[in-house]
C-alpha cells in the first residue's frame, strides 16, 4: 500500500483538518436545528483547545482525559452562559454571541500567564492519530443521528418549527435549547481539542471572528436539513483552497462569497432533500411524459 | 488628569455615536443587522485617505468624498443584497448572514488593493493646533470631531422628529406594509436610508481614522463588535439610545482605561454588554418596540 | 375545571381584560364568544401561560397555573390550538402528531442511543397513537405529507389532532373552523362531538354563530375586555346587552326589534337572529 502512506504523508494535514472542520460543522448544525444562530462555537472550540493543551503540555495527562476535559470545559461555560443568553432570540442571540466570541479571545489574550497570551501555546504534542480522529468523528455523527430518531430530536426540530407551539406540546423549550447549546459547545471542544494536539501550536487568532464565519459558511453551504449537509460543506470549505491554489490566499474572501451567494441563490444549502425530490419527481415526469 | 480624559471620552464616544446612527437606522428602517456596516467604515476611511494624499483635497471635501463614496457602496448593497431578500421575504438572520459575508469580501479586496500595514494622513492635512478652554487642553481635531459629530446627531434627529421624511421613516420603522399602504414609497426609502447610513458609517470611519492615524483593512472589525455592544445597550433601533449609548460606552472605555488599564479595553464594551442583555435586555436607555411584519 | 377570578390584564396603560369570571365545568362544550378586538385570545395567552394575567387568579383542577410555565401548564391537562394555525410546516403529519406526544414518552439517554427496547416500543406506540388520532380528524391517510401541502382547514384539523395528543382534559380552540366551508364545519362539528364523547372538555373560541349556538352548552361574551353576559345560549341570543355588542347602539332600535321578534316567535325568529348576530362571510381578522 506504498501510495497510501505517500498520499498520507502529502495529504494527512488535510484529512485531519477535514476532519476538525467537520466536527465543526455538526456544531453549529446542532444549534441550527434547534432554530438558534448561535456565534460562539469559535470560542468553544478555543477554550476546548487551550484547556486540552494545557493539561497535556503541564500534566502529560493520557490523550482520552485530555479530549474530555476539552469537551467538558466549554460545555461547562455553554451551561453557564447559555442560561440567560438563550432568552435572546434571533438576530440578538447571534450578535451576543458573537460578542461572547471577543471576549473569549479579549480574555485569553490578556491573560498571558495561562495561555501564552497573543503569543499563544507552543510545545502541544503531536497525539492526534487519524484512527482518534476518524473515533471522534463517527462518535458523533452515530450521536447525532441518533438524537433525530429521538424525542429530544423531535424536540428541537419543533422549536426550531415554532417555539410557542412547541412549548404548548409539552416540551421544555428553554432548557431543550440549552441542552443543544452546551452539546453543540462541547462537539465544538472536541475539534479544538484534537486539532491543538494536531497542529503543535494554538493561537487566539485562531479562534475568533474568522473561524467563526468559516464554520457558519460550511453549515449554510451545506444545508442543515441532514447530517450530510454540514459534513459537505465542511468538505467543501476545507478542500477548495487545496484543489484552487490561487484561492488560497483569498480563502477569507471566498468564505464570504460563498455565504452571499448562497443565501441568495441557494438559500437552504446545497443538501435540500425536499428540493432533490421535486427536482427528481419533474424529472421522472418528463421522462413519462415524453 | 481625568478631565483631560473628557475630550478623549467625548471624542470617541461621539464617533462610536455616529457609528452606532447608520447601524441604527439600517436596522430601525429596514429591520437588518447589517454587519457590513464595518467594512463600510472602513471603506469610508481609505476614501478620505484617498482624497487627502493623492488627491491632495482638504479636510472637508474628503469627509463629503468619504460620506458619498460609503454612502454608494451602502446603496449597492442594498439594490444587490438586501432588496433581493426582502422580495423574497427572507427572514431576518438570512440578510444578517449575507452582510457578514459581504463585510469579509469588502475588508479582503481592500487587504488586497491596500496591503495589510497601516496607513498615515499626510501630516501637514492634519490640524495640528492645539486649544486652551477654562482650563483644559485639546486639540483641535478632537474638537472638530465633537462638534461635527453633535452637529450630525442633531440634524439626524431634527430630521426624523420633525420632518415629513422623518415621520415616513418612522411609519416604515413600524410597519412596511402598513406604510406602503399609506402611500409612503418604500422601496425608494429604504434606498435611501441605506445610502445615508453607510454615509454616517464612512463619515465615522474617516473620523476615527484622522483621530488615531492608523488606517487598516481591518479596522472595521473592532468598531462593528461595539457598534453591536452599542445598540443594544441603547436598545435596538431607537436613535436616541444608540447616541447616548455610544456617548456612554466611549466614557467607559476611556475610564476604565485610566483606572484598570488598557489591556481590558475592548472587553469593556463586551462586559457591559453581556451585563446589560441579562439585567434588562430591553437597553439602557430605549424600550425596544417590536417590529409589526 | 378551569376558574378564572377576577383576571385582569393590561399591557401598558392599555386594559385588555377587566375583572373576567368563568367557570368551565368538567365534561362539556363551554364557548366565549365576543366581537373583535373583546380580548378572547388574551384570555387563552393567559391559561396556556404566555402571558401573566396582572391581577386575578385562574385555577385549573384546584391548582393554580400562575407564574408556571408553558409547557407545564401543558403536562398539567390543557391544550391550545391557534387562531392563526401554527402547525410545524416541514413536519410530516405524523411527526406533527408525535411531537404532541413529548411529556408522555419515557426513555432515557442510553434507550436512544443504543435503540434499547424501551425505545422501540414507546417509538413504535407513539407512531401507532398518531395515526389513530389523525383517523378521528379524518386525516389518517396522508399522514407521510409535509403539514405544509395540506389545505388551510386540513391544516386545523391536523392541529386539532396534535393538540389531543398532548392527553389534555382541556382543550381550548381558538376560532376552530375559520375559514372553512360549510362541508368542513358541520364535519368537524361531528368530530368535536365525538371528542367530547371521548370525554375531554372544551372550550372554544368562535365567531360562527351557528356552529356556536349548534355546540355549546354554556357561552360567555366578552366584549372590551369585560364579560356581558354568561348563560346558556337562549340566554345569551337574547340579552340585550349582547345583542348591543353585536350590531351595534346606533341600531338599537333594530335591536329592540330583532328581541320583540326573537321573543314572540320561537323557533324561526331566534335562527333568523341567530343569523342576524353571525358576521358577514369571512368577516373575522
Amino acid at each position: 500500500m506504498e501510495w497510501l502512506d505517500n498520499f498520507w504523508a502529502v495529504y494527512s494535514n488535510v484529512v485531519l483538518s477535514l476532519g476538525t472542520n467537520v466536527l465543526l460543522a455538526l456544531s453549529i448544525y446542532l444549534t441550527l436545528s434547534c432554530g438558534m444562530l448561535a456565534m460562539a462555537n469559535a470560542a468553544f472550540m478555543g477554550i476546548g483547545a487551550y484547556t486540552a493543551a494545557l493539561l497535556s503540555t503541564h500534566f502529560d495527562a493520557p490523550f482520552a482525559l485530555v479530549l474530555a476535559a476539552g469537551m467538558a470545559a466549554p460545555a461547562l461555560v455553554a451551561l453557564l452562559m447559555g442560561a440567560p443568553t438563550l432568552r435572546l432570540s434571533g438576530v440578538y442571540l447571534a450578535m451576543a454571541t458573537l460578542a461572547f466570541g471577543e471576549v473569549v479571545r479579549i480574555a485569553v489574550i490578556n491573560s498571558e500567564d495561562l495561555t501564552g497570551g497573543a503569543l499563544g501555546l507552543n510545545g502541544i504534542p503531536q497525539l492526534t492519530q487519524w484512527w482518534t480522529m476518524l473515533l471522534a468523528l463517527a462518535g458523533t455523527l452515530a450521536l447525532l443521528w441518533r438524537l433525530r430518531r429521538a424525542r429530544l430530536g423531535r424536540a428541537f426540530e419543533a422549536i426550531k418549527e415554532d417555539e410557542t407551539a412547541a412549548g404548548l406540546m409539552g416540551i421544555n423549550v428553554s432548557a431543550t435549547k440549552l441542552i443543544a447549546f452546551t452539546l453543540g459547545a462541547a462537539i465544538a471542544g472536541l475539534a479544538g481539542a484534537l486539532n491543538a494536539h494536531l497542529t503543535f501550536f494554538i493561537g487566539p487568532g485562531e479562534f475568533g471572528f474568522d473561524r467563526g464565519v468559516e464554520i457558519l459558511t460550511m453549515a449554510v453551504l451545506g444545508g442543515i436539513q441532514n447530517l450530510l449537509g454540514p459534513t459537505l460543506g465542511a468538505l467543501i470549505v476545507t478542500l477548495l483552497p487545496e484543489a484552487l491554489r490561487s484561492l488560497r490566499d483569498y480563502r477569507l474572501a471566498v468564505n464570504g462569497m460563498i455565504l452571499v451567494l448562497i443565501v441568495l441563490f441557494l438559500p437552504r444549502g446545497l443538501v435540500d432533500p425536499q428540493a432533490l425530490r421535486a427536482a427528481w419527481a419533474r424529472l421522472t415526469q418528463r421522462k413519462r411524459a415524453g | 488628569m481625568l478631565s483631560q480624559q473628557l475630550f478623549n471620552a467625548l471624542a470617541l464616544g461621539c464617533v462610536y455615536a455616529v457609528f452606532a446612527l447608520g447601524f441604527t437606522l439600517v436596522f430601525g428602517v429596514l429591520g437588518v443587522v447589517n454587519l457590513s456596516h464595518g467594512a463600510v467604515f472602513m471603506v469610508g476611511a481609505y476614501c478620505a485617505l484617498i482624497a487627502v494624499n493623492q488627491l491632495g483635497l482638504g479636510l472637508p471635501a474628503a469627509l463629503l468624498l468619504a460620506f458619498a463614496c460609503a454612502g454608494a457602496l451602502g446603496l449597492c448593497i442594498d439594490v444587490l443584497v438586501l432588496r433581493p431578500l426582502r422580495a423574497r421575504n427572507a427572514p431576518h438572520l438570512i440578510p444578517m448572514i449575507a452582510t457578514i459575508g459581504v463585510g469579509i469580501v469588502l475588508s479582503s479586496l481592500a487587504q488586497g488593493l491596500f496591503g495589510a500595514a497601516n496607513q498615515r494622513f499626510d501630516a501637514d492635512a492634519l490640524p495640528g493646533q492645539s486649544l486652551s478652554f477654562m482650563g483644559l487642553d485639546m486639540t483641535a481635531l478632537e474638537l472638530g470631531i465633537i462638534a461635527s459629530s453633535f452637529g450630525l446627531m442633531a440634524l439626524l434627529l431634527l430630521a426624523l422628529q420633525r420632518t415629513q421624511l422623518g415621520r415616513a421613516l418612522r411609519a416604515i420603522a413600524e410597519s412596511p406594509r402598513a406604510a406602503a399602504l399609506l402611500g409612503i414609497p418604500v422601496e425608494r426609502l429604504f434606498r435611501m436610508t441605506s445610502f445615508v447610513a453607510s454615509g454616517l458609517g464612512g463619515l465615522a470611519g474617516t473620523l476615527i481614522g484622522l483621530y488615531s492615524n492608523a488606517l487598516y483593512p481591518l479596522m472595521g472589525q473592532p468598531i462593528l463588535h461595539k457598534g453591536i455592544a452599542v445598540i443594544i445597550l441603547g436598545g435596538m433601533g431607537d436613535i436616541r439610545g444608540a447616541m447616548l449609548a455610544g456617548l456612554f460606552l466611549g466614557f467607559a472605555e476611556v475610564l476604565s482605561v485610566a483606572y484598570i488599564g488598557s489591556t481590558m479595553r475592548d472587553a469593556v464594551a463586551f462586559g457591559l454588554l453581556f451585563l446589560v442583555l441579562l439585567l434588562r435586555p430591553k437597553g439602557l436607555f430605549g424600550s425596544t418596540q417590536e417590529r409589526k411584519v | 375545571m378551569l376558574e378564572l377570578h377576577a383576571v385582569s390584564k393590561n399591557f401598558g396603560g392599555l386594559q385588555v381584560l377587566q375583572d373576567v369570571n368563568l367557570r368551565v365545568p368538567a365534561g362539556g362544550i363551554f364557548g366565549l364568544i365576543g366581537p373583535n378586538g373583546a380580548g378572547k385570545t388574551t384570555v387563552f395567552n393567559l391559561i396556556t401561560g404566555l402571558l401573566q394575567p396582572s391581577a386575578g387568579s385562574i385555577r385549573f383542577e384546584g391548582q393554580s397555573l400562575l407564574a408556571r410555565k408553558t409547557h407545564q401548564i401543558t403536562q398539567a391537562g390543557i391544550a391550545r390550538t391557534f387562531q392563526n394555525i401554527r402547525v410545524f410546516k416541514g413536519m410530516t403529519l405524523q411527526d406533527n402528531v408525535v411531537a404532541g406526544m413529548h411529556a408522555h414518552l419515557h426513555y432515557g439517554s442510553a434507550a436512544w442511543l443504543l435503540a434499547l427496547p424501551a425505545f422501540r416500543q414507546q417509538e413504535r406506540w407513539a407512531r401507532a397513537r398518531a395515526l389513530e388520532l389523525l383517523s378521528w380528524v379524518g386525516l389518517a391517510a396522508r399522514a407521510q405529507e409535509l403539514a405544509d401541502n395540506l389545505s388551510y382547514g386540513e391544516q386545523r384539523r391536523l392541529e386539532l389532532a396534535r393538540a389531543l395528543a398532548t392527553q389534555p382534559r382541556l382543550l381550548l380552540l381558538d376560532e376552530p373552523v375559520a375559514g372553512m366551508n360549510s362541508t368542513e364545519k358541520t364535519a368537524l362539528m361531528q368530530e368535536i362531538l365525538a371528542i367530547r364523547a371521548r370525554g375531554f372538555t372544551v372550550l372554544m373560541i368562535e365567531h360562527d354563530m351557528r356552529f356556536v349556538m349548534g355546540l355549546c352548552e354554556h357561552i360567555a361574551v366578552l366584549n372590551f375586555g369585560r364579560i356581558i353576559c354568561q348563560g346558556t345560549p337562549e340566554q345569551v341570543r337574547q340579552d340585550p346587552q349582547v345583542i348591543e355588542a353585536y350590531l351595534g347602539r346606533d341600531d338599537a332600535d333594530a335591536a329592540d326589534t330583532v328581541t320583540d321578534a326573537a321573543a314572540t316567535l320561537p323557533g324561526t325568529a331566534t335562527t333568523a337572529a341567530a343569523d342576524a348576530l353571525a358576521p358577514a362571510p369571512g368577516g373575522s381578522a
